[in-house]
């Protein structure tokens, strides 16, 4: 390649006909093309609710018939402070952007770590629920709330946890200083796809946990 | 601004030199490279399957014949249909998304090369999973849409299932990729003057394409994850003794499957539809009908899958309204065939090979849509449904819609990518003998058919009345595989002779034409500036001529192309491991660890992509 126009994004070489970069319409589209994806699981676990043969259920207590007795499963206050956490940090990767657009390197490093506090959270908490749950007689091969429970929330969190991988490297480029203003739309991409993981989740919470 | 130095005649011989050898292909982005790295990977699958079909009309040519067993005609008829939807017709369709959507809309590639890139070798090594599978003994016996609970673990304890539902994972992984690139790359990439309704047809139909491709297939993965779940980590989701529901996997799968048959067909609207106005000398008769039109058929596509469940008992209330949505697709296709047979209407018709097709397909699709409006109704589709007529009614549209498409815009196209002319003889002599072959196979099915013949059944006993109708349509499936013997003979004469096509063999009405055939690594010296729609004949109306002087060959010193790189393949190919150590954890022989180191391997792939300067 010539030394010349070497440093310019491909794409950029002209103005976009939209004049929106290319990246961030891809990250976009890609979303609309995951929306599918999640009503596709959201859709599987609704029509699969109440369909369960054998207990532990969700919302009802369940005695097995060797007579064991299993409470509701769900531990919904542990989750609403994972799901508040989770909704805080969408709020954090907005002040970090921002804070990334000023150029302000400490903003930005700041506000990025509190995302990731969040997100690691999260994460932390359903690796928590999954444990205790798989402990109370609950897996995947136990009836449909346990398959379809799993494989929907699981889905949710492999989301979060490349999430957590994505802002991790930025956060280590921002330390380093090699995302000033004029690169700041790498962090945007990244917080696109963490809001859209959050208002899935904003779709999951009330399906899976407050509608009995 | 590249032109900036072109005017400056800066000659730097060695900057772009022609790039040769396995090396430069392997690290390719070039948009038109890998339109033919497609293209050619999809002609030998497009092969394979029509072999496999061939061997299924052996076995059928004759009652109670013994050719094949009946579990290697279960491989067969699953193996052909899964290789001809995924791995030839969406490909060769993804051959000109490549080669052709840069050039209409006057672009020097698409949005994401190296994404590109990334497509082709995930859709190479899924093509490869699914048919490694032979060689295991455990080709997909399930037909290609798997129904439940035929895939379930304890009806199907082999590899086969698994081959099948892994591979297709793998497939749409490489087609939603894509989806994403093309989409950002018509919207966004389009030269100064290219306004949505001025793009060319083939490009806006290709657009809706991926639209179609981007809302599918999430679907289709979600339903693969949840049977692979079932099969491999024990659940239930389609199976009735855990409560499950079998009808789930039909209504998740043809959620895809009905848009799947758009992005099948759409492509190939487009083609004729760059097609006819050519050779009819003529504009297209109602654009904007036919952009709407087809954003209507894509959109209703949404909302008719369950016309293939009526055998499943669904009740009046959602059969009525599947029937009317069904029914309802057949006046915006309507719309756009009357405005086909308005554009050549008047016109000054040039009978040339891509033109001959184009009107083979219009007629072929005229009786695939007319069967498939007499099924839109529950009570005629009870009567055919399973039977040799839905076979019949398929085949018109999908290879007399899609297959004389593709064939058309491959002899339209060919003089543009190759920089040679296909030899007319020969290719009019494929045309007939496809067009014959064809309906020798496929007509007779809708008789017997009707007669009661079933589908995906090995064999038939004597005396029914299906001998001398099967017979004929195994004459006419070796009649329409000769003739594509004609066309690689085709092939094979002309690439031995000198490259001999000019810029503008046919006249064009597009872009892709102003530049010389084959076009240059940068397609375009400079951006075009577009004034109107069919901008190649704008220009020439301007210039007050039929036929512009033929563009010179330039040096591109100076004009920015990405790099060429080695990640993408890298990627795929953690894509591809994924998948298959999935398989082995799904069959016991291996624990979680290869899939952690796959997984690994595909996140390397990805940062050293991520971090490599693009160019």
């Amino acid at each position: 390649m010539t030394a010349v126009a070497h440093d310019v994004p491909h794409g950029l070489e002209h103005a976009t006909a939209t004049g929106l970069d290319s990246r961030k319409l891809a990250i976009w589209t890609f979303i609309g093309s995951e929306c599918m994806f999640f009503a596709s699981l959201i859709s599987n676990y609704v029509v699969n609710k109440g369909r369960s043969l054998v207990g532990p259920f969700p919302h009802e207590p369940w005695t097995s018939p060797s007579g064991e007795h299993f409470k509701p499963i769900l531990e919904i206050p542990l989750v609403t402070l994972g799901t508040a956490l989770l909704l805080f940090s969408s709020l954090f990767v907005v002040l970090a952007l921002s804070g990334a657009q000023r150029g302000s390197r400490k903003a930005l490093v700041g506000w990025l770590g509190a995302t990731i506090f969040c997100g690691v959270f999260f994460v932390g908490m359903q690796v928590y629920e999954f444990t205790h749950f798989v402990h109370e007689g609950l897996t995947l091969k136990t009836n449909l709330f346990g398959a379809s429970f799993f494989t929907l929330t699981g889905f949710h969190g492999t989301h979060v946890t490349i999430g957590v991988i994505w802002l991790v490297t930025l956060w280590i480029l921002g330390l380093k200083g090699k995302i000033p203003p004029s690169k700041s739309l790498n962090l945007e991409m990244a917080a696109l796809y963490w809001h859209f993981v959050d208002v899935v989740w904003i779709v999951i919470f009330p399906v899976v946990y407050l509608i009995k | 601004m590249a032109t900036r130095v072109l005017d400056q005649h800066q000659v730097h011989a060695a900057t772009h030199g022609e790039h040769t050898g396995l090396w430069s292909w392997i690290t390719t982005v070039d948009h038109k490279r890998i339109g033919i790295l497609y293209g050619a990977t999809a002609f030998l699958f497009f092969l394979l399957g029509g072999i496999e079909a061939l061997l299924i009309r052996i076995q059928l040519g004759s009652p109670e014949n013994t050719f094949l067993s009946p579990e290697r005609y279960n491989e067969l008829f699953t193996m052909h249909g899964t290789t001809m939807i995924f791995l030839a017709i969406m490909p060769l369709s993804a051959m000109f998304f490549n080669y052709m959507i840069p050039l209409q809309i006057g672009a020097r590639d698409v949005a994401f090369p190296r994404l590109n890139a990334f497509s082709y070798w995930v859709f190479l090594l899924g093509g490869l999973f699914l048919n490694v599978s032979w060689l295991f003994g455990a080709a997909p016996d399930t037909g290609w849409f798997g129904y439940a609970n035929l895939t379930s673990r304890q009806y199907s304890p082999g590899m086969n299932v698994d081959f099948w539902m892994l591979g297709l994972q793998i497939l749409g992984i490489a087609s939603l990729a894509a989806g994403v690139n093309f989409f950002v790359t018509v919207i966004n990439l389009r030269a100064p003057g290219m306004r949505l309704m001025r793009m060319p047809i083939f490009t806006w139909m290709s657009f809706i394409t991926q639209v179609l491709i981007l809302l599918a297939f999430p679907v289709i993965t979600v339903a693969l994850i949840l049977l692979m779940f079932d099969r491999f980590f024990g659940t239930h989701f389609f199976v009735p003794s855990g409560g499950g529901d079998p009808i789930l996997w039909q209504h998740l799968f043809w959620i895809f499957g009905h848009p799947e048959v758009y992005i099948l067909i759409l492509p190939a609207f487009g083609i004729i539809s760059e097609v006819l106005p050519v050779f009819s000398r003529k504009p297209l008769f109602g654009y904007a009908a036919m952009v709407f039109s087809g954003v209507f058929i894509a959109f209703l596509g949404f909302g008719v899958w369950s016309h293939h469940m009526f055998a499943t008992g669904m009740g009046p209330i959602a059969d009525t309204f599947f029937a009317l949505t069904t029914m309802l697709i057949a006046i915006p296709t309507g719309v756009k065939i009357f405005n086909w047979i308005g554009t050549m209407w008047g016109g000054s018709l040039q009978f040339r090979t891509p033109m001959l097709f184009a009107i083979g397909f219009i007629a072929m699709f005229i009786i695939g849509g007319l069967s498939g409006v007499m099924h839109a109704e529950p009570p005629a589709d009870l009567q055919q449904t399973d039977t040799y007529f839905i076979v019949a009614h398929f085949h018109y549209v999908m290879f007399g819609g899609s297959i004389f498409g593709i064939t058309s815009g491959a002899y339209y196209w060919w003089p543009k990518m190759f920089g040679r002319m296909l030899n007319e003889r020969l290719g009019k002599l494929h045309f007939w003998l496809m067009l014959i072959g064809f309906n020798l196979t496929f007509f007779p099915m809708h008789f017997v058919g009707l007669n009661g013949m079933p589908r995906r059944t090995y064999t038939y006993p004597a005396g029914l009345g299906f001998e001398t109708l099967n017979r004929i349509e195994s004459v006419g499936a070796f009649i329409l595989g000769f003739s594509f013997l004609v066309f690689l003979v085709n092939v094979i004469q002309t690439w031995r002779k000198p490259r001999n096509a000019p810029a503008d063999p046919w006249n064009g009405a597009t872009l892709e034409w102003s530049i010389p055939s084959p076009p240059q690594e940068w397609n375009f010296a400079q951006i075009p500036v577009v004034h109107g729609r069919d901008a190649l004949w704008e220009i020439k109306r301007e210039q007050g001529r039929t036929a512009l002087p033929e563009p010179p060959r330039v040096d591109g010193a100076g004009i920015h192309l990405p790099n060429p790189s080695f990640w993408p393949l890298v990627a795929a190919v953690g894509v591809a491991s994924v998948f298959a150590t999935l398989m082995l954890l799904g069959h016991d022989k291996a624990g979680p660890l290869p899939v952690v180191a796959a997984v690994a391997l595909l996140f390397f792939g990805v940062y050293r992509w991520a971090f490599e300067p693009a160019g």
